[in-house]
């Protein structure tokens, strides 16, 4: 496949039916809508299943009525749809179905407005429904990555029976930038659902696919199951990008967007002599715990950027443990930090630490 | 290398098509590219704008405060962007539409009366051709050569039948360009 020119919401959507989904289910909301426009066209063009619901509540229970029968199913919508669909995400965790759900986040709390933000990481992180569930969670930082996560996305959701989330916002949705979709996979063959999964008894015991425990000793028990679950995935899928931190002695902590935001002013700052570098999340959940306590032995301060007001910095702080000084830097509503402003927080912290920089912070970007 | 550029306008002027087209011809040229829309609701029937990235390195930011060169083609994009061009960029300024001069003297001013030259080669929408043409004359980034092969790509089969008028456009934005810079660079007596 040639690389192309591609908007965020069109590719994660036509990377989506590449990977295999059968069936979408979703409602409009900028800034994703670009997502559903395609897959209505797309989806019964391949015969497929594609339906507009009347509401997010409904789109995540058709999802989960869907996953219920092993069908490959997904949804896409933003910041106050998704927190309509936090009772379905909490059921379709306590019943162990997989699915993939594209948060293309926006401005918030209530309906906000439809520029871009990273204000639901604790929502998706941390669990917005109830209970003690969690589901993967992919923060892309480029349209490639969009691409590339969504169908990871499937493959992680299937291989553990969960909820994968990739956690966009609205500037990957609408941006265009240079990528390559993956080949077509061929379709799955009709008898190959999952043993699990509601595919008609005929010929075998019944299945169940079901989310109540009445009995709480039975609850706990499945509890521990899914902990273990977790444990296994916190063990093999944890996924993080290192850039420009051998010889660091600041690290920015940022994930999606705010990471490439704060790439520019890194690399702005190194060309004036200062010694930063760049650490990524790319799983939010698994978060790499390990790979960040190594980090914060190394280096002598880190500043976490994020669009919201210091979400993911809790999790960054309960990992550093004062190891080393965390700082934070964020802008949020919808405004993104400028790199000129990130570079600005990196040269300061920089003086802090008596580093010999440059007057100014160097006008220059990558 | 690394280039970015802001065009600016009233929605309907061809704004978002004149940086899709810019990014389209940078990935054809084997470059790194990214196309930032301003996609809010002042969108309809108001102002409207996008941002175009172009590196041989892969991109950090999409956005900028500080963009190396602007293209505005009315009167609101003129007065929010030219402060914010670098010292020693570009701002092309569409005089058809807007008649205040540009203050600053420390970047590279460039006046082109878009709307009267697309009049003159007979379609009015050929504004943002005439404007892009000129950002090319005067920056390094591409050529109007690639960005015309580019579009002879990107445009619909349907619309095929304007392309030479689009050439010409981008032709004569060009040449208007180079000539005004010609006039400058000339020492008055």
């Amino acid at each position: 496949m040639a690389r192309e020119l591609l908007k965020g919401n069109v590719a994660f959507a036509e990377a989506a039916i590449r990977a295999g989904c059968e069936a979408y289910f979703g409602y409009p909301i900028t800034p994703q809508t670009e997502a559903l426009e395609h897959m209505a066209v797309r989806m019964p063009e391949l015969g497929r299943t594609f339906v507009q619901a009347e509401s997010e509540v409904a789109a995540i229970n058709m999802v989960y009525g869907a996953a219920a029968a092993g069908v490959r199913t997904m949804t896409s919508s933003s910041s106050p749809g998704v927190s309509l669909m936090m009772e379905g995400l909490s059921y379709m965790a306590g019943s162990e179905v997989p699915a993939v759900v594209v948060d293309v986040m926006r401005g918030g709390p209530g309906l906000g407005n439809i520029a871009p933000a990273q204000s639901d990481y604790t929502q998706m992180v941390k669990g917005g429904g109830h209970g003690d569930y969690r589901q993967i969670v992919l923060a892309p930082a480029s349209v490639q990555e969009l691409i590339d996560h969504t169908v990871l996305a499937f493959d992680l959701a299937d291989r553990y029976r969960i909820v994968s989330v990739v956690l966009a916002d609205g500037s990957l949705g609408q941006m265009m930038e240079g990528a390559e979709l993956p080949a077509m996979r061929p379709p799955r063959a009709a008898d190959a659902s999952p043993a699990w999964a509601l595919s008609g008894a005929k010929g075998r015991d019944t299945n169940l696919i079901s989310s109540i425990h009445l009995d709480p000793d039975e609850e706990e028990r499945f509890n521990h199951h899914l902990q273990a679950k977790y444990a296994a995935i916190e063990a093999a899928e944890i996924r993080y990008e290192e850039h420009l931190l051998d010889d660091a002695s600041i690290a920015v902590v940022a994930f999606g967007t705010a990471a490439r935001l704060a790439k520019t002013a890194i690399a702005g700052e190194r060309a004036a002599g200062v010694a930063v570098g760049l650490f990524r999340p790319i799983t939010l959940w698994p978060f790499p715990t390990d790979a960040l306590r190594d980090l914060s032995e190394r280096v002598e301060a880190i500043l976490v950027v994020e669009m919201n007001m210091g979400q993911m910095l809790e999790d960054v702080q309960r990992v550093v443990a004062e190891r080393c000084p965390v700082g934070f830097f964020g802008r949020t509503g919808g405004v993104m930090p400028m790199p000129e402003e990130i570079a600005a927080r990196i040269r300061a912290l920089a003086v802090e630490l008596g580093a010999a920089v440059s007057d100014a912070p160097e006008e220059v970007r990558t | 290398m690394t280039f970015d550029v802001i065009i600016a306008g009233f929605g309907g002027q061809g704004v978002l098509f004149a940086g899709q087209l810019l990014a389209h011809a940078a990935l054809d040229a084997g470059l790194e590219t990214t196309w930032y829309p301003s996609y809010g609701p002042e969108m309809r029937g108001g102002t409207a704008n996008c941002t175009v990235v172009i590196s041989d390195e892969p991109i950090g930011s999409p956005v900028t405060e500080r963009p190396q060169a602007a293209i505005v083609m009315n009167l609101p994009s003129l007065v929010r962007y030219e402060p914010l061009v670098r010292p020693g960029g570009v701002l092309v300024v569409n005089t058809s539409l807007i008649d205040r001069a540009v203050e600053r003297d420390d970047i590279d001013a460039i006046a082109i009366p878009a709307d009267d030259v697309a009049a003159e080669l007979g379609n009015p929408k050929l504004t943002n051709m005439v404007l892009l043409g000129a950002l090319l004359a005067r920056t390094s980034a591409l050529t109007t050569a690639q960005v015309g092969a580019t579009l002879e790509r990107v445009l619909p089969a349907r619309h095929h039948h304007l392309l030479g008028a689009n050439h010409a456009a981008l032709a004569r934005g060009a040449e208007l360009a180079t000539e005004a810079a010609a006039r400058d660079a000339t020492p008055t007596a």
